[in-house]
């Protein structure tokens, strides 16, 4: 299983959470790899915490449960931070992507018992300002195909024109906006 | 040519109604199942089939529109969850009694008490001896492949018994995952069209549905029932030979992993059986003799073939994703001893409910309950049935 990249979304219903990990797993799917992508269903509600997950593989997959030890968190919404436990079994060398506008060392306050790797994105201003809404999924996606390793920028920038060429079919005018945003997000992301 | 896909459940066994574009479809929303109506219906407007869809008001209804569709003479389909499957229990018996070789998609979830949208299979476990087939679904893939096969076994000669393709609700109905969908024309060439013997809208061969069976003849209708369940084993491997041969996915009524020299063994039902393997590959490497038997079809109740399966193991663990409240442990604890007792096989049992209401089931729980196995082996005493996965003091 040491070839399988597991990883868990925090999120608020209605943040596109659950989305961002149909997203990635269409990516990974068009790099020839297993992939799941599956949120954990309750009574949702806008604004309450969710939960969403990936595993992604080069060898069939067949767990079906959610998971407990993943490689990479991915913070939708830092407010989570504190009521939910959002490093919880996080494995040793996996990593940990916030989305947050605040300074890297101010957001690494905030596990104070954390010292793996921590990846810092404003996806809400790089989506504000390329999309013109805030739609953070689209600039973590870009993140976490990066901290994952598991594409080049070129081949995944060029795989998302073809979705979003797909999916905004009827208004083109904002393919350019969502693709700058991944690009933005892809320079952007800081290590702290 | 084949395709390869990423699909959730839901979507999985939508691409399969509409490859095997049934006349009619009545169906009620009910998560977690709505989806599929919900495709079907997109595919219906988008003319990529030709199926009438009644929209109906209740699942009783849903399931009687389907059961006159079926009687008149041309394939009907629905898809219901939970709630919406206990609704039409009255009328699943209907189905069976008339013969009638409709097939429904159940995407199994809990039923209420406290309300729960999840997965458990007491929904379709609680009319598990109304008289219909079921196969149980392991993941996306299987969903679909089940339900390329179901119409040729229902509408066998031999059987002429509804069937249901069940699969678990959000764990596999939701998730994305790999799929190889067969291309439309080969699915359809391999369904087939249905050209039935006898039906409703023939008046040069008049019959009856659903007329009163007095003492004299219930018995002997209830019998033939029961004689077309037993040629539902033989028939669901035949087509299931059939498919393997096609798509080169084989399936039986039983699915032995690591099975040959299993010491330890979990018998288990649906998406849990993948977390299972898992489990068994890793205690495989520690030298640990472990196995697992997923239960494909559970109605026909497949005992000859689990006893055979399990006959060298010495204990065996066998999990129900529903609770019978009998004090004596879960539905397929019952029949899986009943099975072992009768073939006279010595392996010690032991019964597990587990994933109520969508309780998460890890690989974990599959460790924890194969060292309670090896405690058995070894002579250890241990209840007739417990719980896994539950907190109590």
């Amino acid at each position: 299983m040491s070839n399988t990249i597991e990883i868990r979304w925090h999120g608020r219903g209605g943040q596109g959470a659950k989305t961002a990990s149909l997203l990635l797993a269409d990516v990974a799917f068009t790099q020839g790899m297993y992939v799941q992508g599956f949120p954990e269903y309750g009574p949702e509600r806008m604004g309450a915490p969710i939960t969403a997950y990936n595993r992604l593989s080069h060898t069939p997959l067949r767990i079906h449960s959610n998971i407990y030890t993943p490689d990479i968190v991915v913070v939708v919404d830092e407010t989570l931070i504190g009521p939910v436990d959002v490093t919880a079994g996080l494995k040793e060398g996996g990593a940990l992507i916030v989305n947050s506008r605040r300074a890297p060392e101010e957001v690494r306050a905030e596990f104070p018992g954390y010292t793996g790797r921590l990846y810092i994105i404003d996806a809400k201003s790089v989506s504000l300002r390329n999309i013109g809404r805030n739609m953070p999924n689209t600039p973590l996606l870009s993140t976490v195909v990066k901290v994952s390793g598991i594409m080049e920028a070129e081949a995944f920038f060029e795989n998302m024109r073809g979705s979003f060429a797909h999916k905004f079919a009827s208004k083109p005018e904002v393919l350019e906006g969502n693709m700058k945003a991944i690009r933005e997000a892809w320079e952007e992301v800081v290590t702290a | 040519m084949s395709r390869r896909d990423r699909l959730s459940g839901n979507e999985a066994v939508a691409n399969a109604i509409r490859q095997i574009n049934p006349d009619v479809i009545a169906a009620f929303p009910i998560t977690p199942s709505t989806e599929i109506p919900q495709y079907v219906s997109l595919f219906k407007a988008e003319g990529k089939i030709d199926t009438e869809f009644v929209t109906v008001e209740s699942e009783h209804s849903a399931i009687s529109a389907t059961a006159g569709a079926e009687a008149a003479g041309v394939r009907a389909m629905t898809a219901t969850s939970s709630a919406g499957f206990a609704l039409m229990h009255e009328m699943l018996y209907v189905v069976a009694s008339d013969r009638l070789p409709v097939v429904m998609a159940v995407v199994n979830r809990a039923l209420t008490g406290p309300i729960n949208i999840n997965n458990d299979h007491s929904d379709s476990m609680g009319s598990r001896d109304c008289g219909w087939m079921q196969l149980y679904s392991e993941n996306a893939q299987e969903a679909y492949d089940n339900m390329l096969m179901a119409h040729r076994i229902a509408e066998d000669p031999e059987v002429l018994l509804p069937i249901m393709i069940c699969q678990d609700g959000f764990i596999t109905s939701h998730a994305v995952e790999n799929i190889v969908l067969e291309d439309d024309e080969t699915a359809k060439a391999f369904v087939g069209e249905y050209k039935p013997e006898h039906f409703l809208l023939n008046p040069g061969k008049p019959v009856a549905y659903g007329p009163y069976g007095v003492s004299p003849y219930y018995m002997e209708l209830k019998r033939t029932q029961t004689e077309a369940m037993n040629h539902a084993a033989a028939v669901i491997q035949k087509v299931s030979k059939a498919y393997g041969d096609l798509t080169g996915r084989y399936y039986d009524l039983i699915e032995r992993y690591r099975m040959d020299d299993a010491e330890l063994a979990c018998v288990c039902i649906g998406s849990s059986a993948g977390t299972g393997k898992a489990a068994v590959d890793v205690l495989r490497e520690q030298g640990i003799k472990a196995g697992l038997v997923k239960i494909r079809a559970f109605r026909p109740f497949p005992g000859d073939e689990i006893a055979d399966a399990l006959k060298h193991v010495e204990a065996v663990a066998i999990m129900d994703k529903t609770d019978s409240f009998s004090g004596n442990g879960g539905p397929l604890g019952a029949e899986v001893r009943s099975a072992l007792y009768q073939h006279k096989c010595k392996a010690e049992t032991i019964n597990y409910v587990y994933g109520l209401g969508g309780r998460d089931v890890r690989v974990e729980d599959f460790y924890q309950i194969f060292r309670q196995l090896e405690d058995i082996a070894d002579g250890e005493e241990a209840p007739a049935w417990r719980y896994i996965g539950v907190r109590e003091r």
